[in-house]
């Protein structure tokens, strides 16, 4: 570190802390060049340290000024490099931007890092190639253009992919612990919950509860000490929101949790960490520490005299440990359990004491609130629903990867406009938002504006934020047997109804997809559902059924055809399909005989071909294998398959197996 | 702590305030099915098969306290539909094999199952078919996973009421289970044996060994130890075949230690004592107690006149209770004599 830097390592008042950002904002424009590099999980996954370590070395190579942390002195910098966070465009990765110009580059390759440098260093040009390509070919130069990004609104998100986590001076560039400094100079704690309610944040950790009025009550409950938890456990499958921002931009957090301490009078902050995001553990940990280097945590932090200081947990993998009362009781060593409420944890929280326990989002988003505004936040989003939403976009979707839009857009222009659509010409069929325990909506329901209540109203919730787009392909009881896996897998075991109801449902669902549906099944299902919403202790139970409620509620015809026709409309059951081959489209060429890995298929010369139910296991190898113009081979399902298949043994005595049908 | 007046199914009650509404029902004799509650342990709120609508919202009774002017319906729709799918829920997993089940006609399953009303075809499908082993490690107490329906009382019982803690919940969603550390067999764990847990399982999920039932029962004291806990002996056929504790008695509300519970079999011990032994001619014969006694008067009295009162001294027993220390104490002191002491110290 630079001898500046060593002098200030401690800012001393808010004033201090405000000079300090100017002078990082001034480092920051002498970088001529920067490469920013996504070094979130997906683009790491696809080789993006080869490409950080290729820029790292070619302009070493050129003997350039090279930039690995931002310096306050010297001379202009010719080029930085930089790794971030996830820039959210997963899908396109490893993404390379370089600034100041803010061109993305989608795709990047070691071979290709070569070329970026000279473009940019040499001739000052774009490499048209590894720009983000519409559909209809034209190209974007930057984030703005593209539509994935165009959509969106970035709040909690809004630094990540913007700056080398590893490094305070960037995040303080950028407006960093300035809202703490207006908190610490000119707000009153009951002036800062009162910013926080009038903004009308809701509690992105899935219920949705008014933030500042959880503060107000935690600052009103008598006892001490009183602790503020910020619940990392993220354990959804696929979502991986909370996971970004931890490791792209922590200190959003870490300032979060501190104007939260101030507001309620807590001096003492748990980081609760899933323990399977190592890098999000160890970003963490090197941004407290920076920060308490900095005095802008520990004791009199700015010189103002507030204390407050934190302390990361490494949760042990279970689900339900999100729940908060189960996070505390792991806390406590205790097993992980969710105890009913009330007490709530803002009256007997960690040892007994008031805490609050907010989401990593809602703490992100703290900060922007105190320093734009309680009513620039109110005018984004919807009024029950201010501010925007993150999501873990997935499924079938071309774009997948991690968005932020405002409250009230419409499912249709986040599937459409910013995930690009149903991608091999496939249509969409549903929506499951909300995680495990979400609802999947339909077509119908598309353009439903996003929020809090709508969702719920709609049979689904906001939940943490994953999102995933269903083709047609999905069919509706699979994919509520598949969610209902998942939680009967999590549920702690606690309470009756979510113990033995929800496994019950799965075994339901079973035997539908298995075509021992019963008529009374759809009837049942949705009684055991609305019980166990209304009878189980903790969320996961209350809303373990969602997806099979709204499947029911949505896409009951699937479900009937199942139990009545012995069906899947899908033709994704393996149970109620058969593979067909057409004897008058096929023309023998023997291609899916060879092709069946068990020799289910027979014919000779200039014979259609058969496919032997008994023997075939379903794989689809076949289906792929004959060619596209002869089109011989299908799933059928349901009376169709019944008549086919029997026709077929009829008319050929050697097929004499039964057992498919 | 003031009192509240709410109103279950139309009736008016007066309660204490922050008694449960289950709590409050039963003091007014008013019944409401449930299974994981134990009035001498902290409500659970696990089964949900005590849920009853106060003030339009599903809750449980057992859990739940008893609000001013609230108003509660332990029946209609929604609260039989979940009472009764928590009762199926329950008896999915649980191997009924009644008449077989030394339980029988105690059983707090059959009991709510009698009251809600199940529908025995609705779940049978997924009845749960494989049996798991019993354990059958401990001398005095055999636990039957197949019947046990995870109120989780038996934990409680043992953190709450012991503070053994030699049971807990182990795994996690369908496969959790009551287990020790490191779920070893009750034996190889720090159980006790007291039995505490077995008495309020519900179901028959933990029962006595060898348990049968009584033809009547004698009320007394435990002769084990000077606490004096009061039980009541279960007899058949002459012969004690169970013991409880006197849920009356002051000294112990019903609870006994593992040798009270289950230490009777000596009572029956062919080789125990049942007459007095004199020895005559170096050979111990059997007296009457008239006999016996003489024998001992006349000899206290020749040794008093030869050595004076003091020389006799009294040696009493941990195994007696305090009063007949107290009485021994006395009848010595009467005696004279001032030395007295007790089997413990030698
Ligand atoms: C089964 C279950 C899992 C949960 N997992 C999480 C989680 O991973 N992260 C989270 O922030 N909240 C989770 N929650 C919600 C928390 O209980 C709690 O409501 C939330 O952390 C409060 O923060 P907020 O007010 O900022 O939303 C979960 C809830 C349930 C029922
Ligand atoms: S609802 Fe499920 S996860 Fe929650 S306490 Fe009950 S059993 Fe545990
Ligand atoms: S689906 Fe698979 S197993 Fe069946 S016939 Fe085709 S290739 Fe063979
Ligand atoms: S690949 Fe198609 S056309 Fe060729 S034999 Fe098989 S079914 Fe007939
Ligand atoms: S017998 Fe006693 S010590 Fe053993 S588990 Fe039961 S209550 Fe605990
Ligand atoms: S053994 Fe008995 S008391 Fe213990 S959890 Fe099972 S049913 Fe309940
Ligand atoms: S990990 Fe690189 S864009 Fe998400
Ligand atoms: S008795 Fe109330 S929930 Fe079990």
């Amino acid at each position: 570190m630079s001898a500046w830097n060593s002098r200030t390592e401690k800012v001393d008042s808010p004033t201090e802390l405000a000079e300090i950002a100017a002078r990082c904002r001034a480092a920051f424009a002498r970088q001529k060049s920067r490469f920013v590099v996504c070094a979130g999980p997906a683009c790491l996954a696809m080789d993006a340290l080869g490409v950080l370590e290729e820029f790292r070395e070619l302009i070493a190579r050129r003997g350039l000024h090279l930039d690995v942390e931002l310096l306050f002195e010297g001379a202009e910098t010719q080029a930085a490099v930089v790794g971030s966070g996830c820039h959210g465009f997963c899908e396109k990765g490893p993404l390379v931007r370089v600034e100041p110009q803010g061109v993305l580059y989608t795709k990047v390759k070691v071979a290709d890092v070569v070329e970026i440098l000279e473009a940019a260093l040499d001739h000052g040009k774009i490499v048209e190639r590894l720009l983000y390509h519409n559909p209809d070919g034209s190209t974007c130069l930057t984030e703005r253009e593209v539509p994935f990004y165009s959509g969106q609104q970035k709040i909690a998100l809004k630094r990540c992919g913007l700056i080398d986590p590893e490094d305070i001076r960037e995040y303080i560039a950028h407006g960093g612990y300035l809202a703490l400094a207006k908190v610490l100079r000119e707000l009153t704690p009951a002036q800062v919950i009162d910013t926080i309610q009038r903004s009308g944040l809701r509690g992105r950790g899935g219920a949705g509860f008014p933030t500042g009025d959880k503060w107000a009550a935690c600052r009103e409950v008598r006892g001490e000490p009183k602790y503020v938890i910020c619940n990392g456990d993220e354990g959804d499958p696929g979502a991986f929101m909370d996971r970004s921002i931890l490791e792209a931009d922590p200190h959003s957090v870490i300032e979060g949790m501190i104007i939260a301490g101030y507001a309620m009078g807590a001096k003492q902050g748990i980081l609760y960490v899933r323990a399977e995001y190592p890098l999000a553990v160890a970003r963490v940990h090197k941004a407290l520490q920076q920060a308490r280097h900095w005095q802008l945590l520990g004791e009199n932090i700015m010189g103002c005299g507030f204390n407050f200081d934190l302390e990361v947990f490494q949760g042990a993998g279970a689900f339900v440990c999100g729940e908060e009362t189960a996070l505390i009781a792991s806390l406590e060593g205790k097993r992980g359990w969710p105890r009913p409420k009330p007490p709530y944890p803002s009256q007997e929280g960690l040892w007994g004491k008031p805490t609050c326990i907010n989401n990593v989002k809602t703490l992100a988003t703290v900060a922007e609130i105190i320093t734009h505004g309680a009513d620039w936040f109110r005018d984004i989003g919807t009024s029950n629903s201010p501010g925007t939403a993150v999501f873990a976009l997935a499924g079938q979707i071309k774009n997948s990867g991690l968005i932020e839009v405002p409250m009230g857009i419409t499912l249709r222009e986040i599937v459409y406009a910013i995930g690009g659509g149903v991608p091999n010409n496939k249509a969409f069929k549903a929506i499951q938002t909300g995680g495990p325990s979400g609802g999947c909506l339909p077509e119908a329901l598309l353009d439903l504006e996003v929020d809090f209540g709508s969702l719920r109203k709609a049979g689904a919730m906001m939940g943490s934020g994953g999102m995933i787009v269903l083709d047609e392909t999905t069919c509706m009881v699979d994919i509520a047997r598949y969610f209902l896996e998942f939680t009967v897998h999590e549920s702690c075991g606690q309470c009756n109804p979510c113990r033995n109801g929800i496994y019950q449902m799965l075994h339901i669902l079973n035997a539908i997809t298995a075509g021992k549906g019963q008529p009374a099944d759809l009837a049942l299902l949705e009684e055991m559902g609305q019980m166990i919403v209304a009878g189980s202790i903790c969320g996961l139970g209350k809303t373990a059924p969602n997806p099979v409620l709204t499947a029911l509620r949505y896409f009951r015809p699937e479900y009937e055809a199942h139990i009545h026709e012995q069906a899947c409309p899908a033709l994704k059951c393996k149970e109620l399909i058969a593979y067909w081959i057409n004897p008058e489209k096929c023309v023998a060429c023997g291609l899916c005989r060879k092709a069946c890995p068990v020799g289910a298929i027979s014919g000779e010369r200039k014979v259609a071909h058969v496919i032997n139910q008994s023997i075939c296991t379903k794989c689809g190898i076949c289906l792929e294998t004959c060619p596209g113009k002869f089109s011989a081979i299908s799933k059928v399902t349901g009376r169709q398959r019944t008549e086919l298949l029997a026709r077929e043994l009829r008319g050929f005595p050697h097929n004499l197996a039964t057992d498919g049908l | 702590m003031g009192t509240i007046r709410f109103f279950i199914d139309g009736r008016e009650i007066t309660v204490t305030e922050g008694e449960t509404i289950l709590e409050a029902a039963s003091k007014n004799g008013i019944y409401i099915p449930h299974v994981c509650h134990h009035p001498d342990l902290k409500p659970a709120g696990m089964c949900r098969v005590c849920v009853v609508e106060a003030d339009g919202l599903l809750v449980p009774a057992c859990r739940a306290p008893a609000a001013a002017g609230m108003v509660v319906k332990t029946g209609g729709n929604l609260v039989n539909k979940m009472q009764r799918l928590a009762v199926e829920l329950l008896a999915t997993n649980h191997h009924d094999d009644c008449l077989a089940c030394g339980k029988n006609n105690a059983c707090k399953l059959q009991e709510v199952a009698q009251y809600v009303g199940v529908d025995k075809q609705r779940l049978t499908r997924f009845q749960a078919q494989e049996l798991r082993p019993v354990d059958d490690s401990n001398p005095f107490i055999s636990r039957d996973y197949n019947k046990c329906i995870l109120c989780g009382i038996c934990v409680r019982a043992c953190n709450e009421i012991t503070c053994i803690e030699a049971i807990d919940y182990a795994f996690r969603g369908y496969a959790a289970k009551i287990s020790t550390l490191s779920d070893k067999p009750l034996q190889d764990s720090k159980c006790t044996s007291c039995g505490e847990c077995m008495v309020r399982c519900p179901v028959g999920a933990l029962l006595p060994k060898g348990g049968v039932q009584a033809a009547y029962e004698v009320k007394t004291v435990c002769p084990y130890c000077g606490c004096g806990c009061g039980v009541y002996l279960s007899v058949r056929e002459g012969k004690i075949v169970g013991v409880r504790g006197d849920r009356e008695s002051k000294v112990n509300e019903g609870e006994l230690c593992v040798k009270g519970r289950f230490g009777y079999s000596f009572v029956n011990h062919a080789e125990r004592l049942t007459a007095p032994l004199i020895k005559r001619n170096g050979r111990f014969e059997e007296a009457s107690w008239d006999e016996a006694l003489d024998l001992v008067a006349n000899k206290f009295r020749e040794i008093q006149a030869e050595y004076g009162p003091e020389s006799l001294g009294g040696l009493s027993s941990a195994r007696v209770t305090n009063e007949d220390n107290y009485l021994f104490q006395k009848l010595l002191r009467s005696l004279g004599s001032n030395s007295i002491d007790h089997c413990a110290r030698l």
